[in-house]
């Protein structure tokens, strides 16, 4: 996945229960659009069908996985052991996140585990890949892990987010996945500033629905900044739903030679990610 | 500190039904500083108890209701009460009510629930620094604790839920803790302290149950 000029992505969330049809239906719609599909690991800490399972799922219908895994549920032992599970049944690609609150989710009264954080996490795979666990003992091999992180550009202050960055890259991160990203200049300015990173930067995806959503965007989610441009022509739109997948497009378009890749969060709309790719 | 808050008047009855006189311990310190174990607490405590039925015995409040010592002999001097007493309502944390059952073999029974180790703000204001991770990490992040001060304990650098007035997103009226600790640092021109990556914990050194001997210590010193 990570040798494309530019790579696609995008996000596809488990079901909420056993029954896996839709969760495939999608995935087979999206089997030639995408070079790889990440699998949420219980997002807003609400409890779903695990990203380990989805993965292996997704490999079984011959599409690429992404492998979200997160500090909130599990300890290190857990995690490591889980690693060397997907390992074995063919996932490569990871992306290690801190996870949201407990308290975000359907489960308040869960112990929420944060034994280690999303930078000790992507140390503790790089570590599988050399053959070690963190524990200090040696693996009867080693795991080929590609690791993956997450970054928010524009999170202030920009000192901290880019020594955290830097923190990820060191312990072992080759590729990130950003937060969703509307306005594409300031997303250059960014690039510029990390091209002597050797990592592959795949700019976030975040399909607007609505103008309201967009405002819910712009004071909710940190970081994240959607130009009045792009409300107003939401606003105006007869159709705001098919206007979000235009701009998406455009986001996209916009991007290639600046990012190496675009990561395509649809939320809960993912077989419109054809009609969104196909105008690009 | 440890603080503690009283439970539901309705839980403490529904925990020591079954069980007719009562004797009522307190606690001199933590818990009458929390206005949930002192003096006046425990005389509320028996005016309530008594009106609900029960047969208070008597009430003591012990300078410090977790010294096993302190409690044993407290006791011994309501011996004759505690005698006709079926179990022990004590209004202290944890560590109280089981130095209660230490001291003496007779239900000791929790009146209140322990919350945290916490700073005295002012009078009546607590909140909490230190979780006693055993592990303490103060001396990188220029002493402002990202294990207690972070909802999850994050060791290298804030989550993604920091808002862009820099607060936490699980609660929006508490500062993110590492803007706090990154803050003070630039102010310090160390921001540099924060570069490398910090290792997970060691959470061996904070398992329970956990005991420290003094004297012990001090041989290992020697």
């Amino acid at each position: 996945m990570l040798n494309k000029d530019f790579i696609i992505t995008a996000e596809l969330q488990p079901p909420k229960g056993p029954d896996v049809e839709g969760f495939l239906t999608k995935a087979r719609l999206l089997k030639t659009e995408v070079d790889a599909l990440n699998v949420t690991d219980n997002q807003r800490a609400i409890v779903r069908l695990c990203s380990l399972a989805g993965c292996a799922m997704l490999i079984k219908e011959g599409i690429t996985p992404v492998f979200q895994i997160t500090c909130r549920d599990r300890n290190r032992l857990a995690i490591k052991s889980d690693l060397l599970g997907a390992h074995a049944l063919g996932i490569r690609n990871v992306l290690a996140i801190t996870g949201d609150d407990i308290s975000t989710g359907d489960n308040k009264g869960a112990k929420q585990v944060f034994d280690i954080d999303s930078i000790q996490l992507i140390s503790i795979i790089a570590g599988l890949n050399r053959g070690a666990t963190a524990g200090g003992a040696t693996l009867s091999g080693h795991t080929d892990f590609h690791i993956g992180g997450a970054l928010n550009p524009f999170a202030k202050p920009e000192e901290l987010t880019m020594l955290r960055f830097e923190k990820k890259i060191w312990a072992g991160a080759r590729f990130f996945q950003t937060q969703a990203v509307y306005d594409t200049t300031a997303f250059k300015g960014f690039m510029k500033k990390v091209k002597d990173k050797d990592v592959k930067i795949i700019a976030g995806i975040l399909v607007l629905k609505s103008a309201q959503m967009a405002h819910f965007l712009n004071e909710n989610l940190p970081g994240v900044y959607v130009p009045d441009t792009l409300i107003k022509e939401l606003e105006t739109s007869d159709d705001p739903k098919e206007k979000g997948l235009e701009i998406a497009a455009r986001s996209i378009r916009s991007l290639k030679g600046i990012a190496h890749g675009a990561h395509i969060m649809a939320m809960g709309m993912e077989e419109k990610i054809p009609k969104i790719l196909e105008m690009i | 500190m440890i603080i503690t808050k009283q439970k539901s008047l309705s839980d403490i009855i529904e925990t020591t039904t079954g069980y007719k006189n009562i004797f009522i311990t307190g606690c001199g310190s933590c818990a009458t500083l929390c206005k949930s174990g002192g003096e006046e607490e425990v005389a509320q405590m028996e005016k309530d108890l008594e009106a609900k039925g029960f047969h208070i015995t008597g009430s003591a409040v012990i300078d410090e209701a977790c010294h096993v010592l302190l409690t044993k002999r407290a006791y011994r001097e309501h011996s004759s009460k505690i005698k006709k007493s079926d179990a022990i309502l004590v209004m202290a944390c944890g560590a109280g009510v089981q130095a209660s059952r230490l001291a003496i073999d007779i239900p000791a029974i929790p009146a209140l629930d322990t919350l945290f180790l916490g700073n005295t703000m002012r009078f009546g204001v607590f909140e909490q620094y230190c979780s006693m991770c055993g592990d303490c990490v103060l001396a990188i992040t220029d002493g402002i604790c990202p294990v207690t001060r972070c909802p999850k304990g994050l060791l290298n650098g804030p989550c993604g839920g920091v808002d862009n007035d820099g607060m936490c997103e699980v609660d929006r009226s508490c500062k993110c803790a590492w803007i706090e600790i990154y803050e003070a640092l630039k102010k310090r021109g160390q921001v540099d302290r924060i570069k490398d990556i910090i290792p997970p914990k060691d959470h061996s050194k904070g398992s329970h149950p956990s005991s420290l001997d003094l004297k012990e210590r001090k041989g290992n010193a020697e």
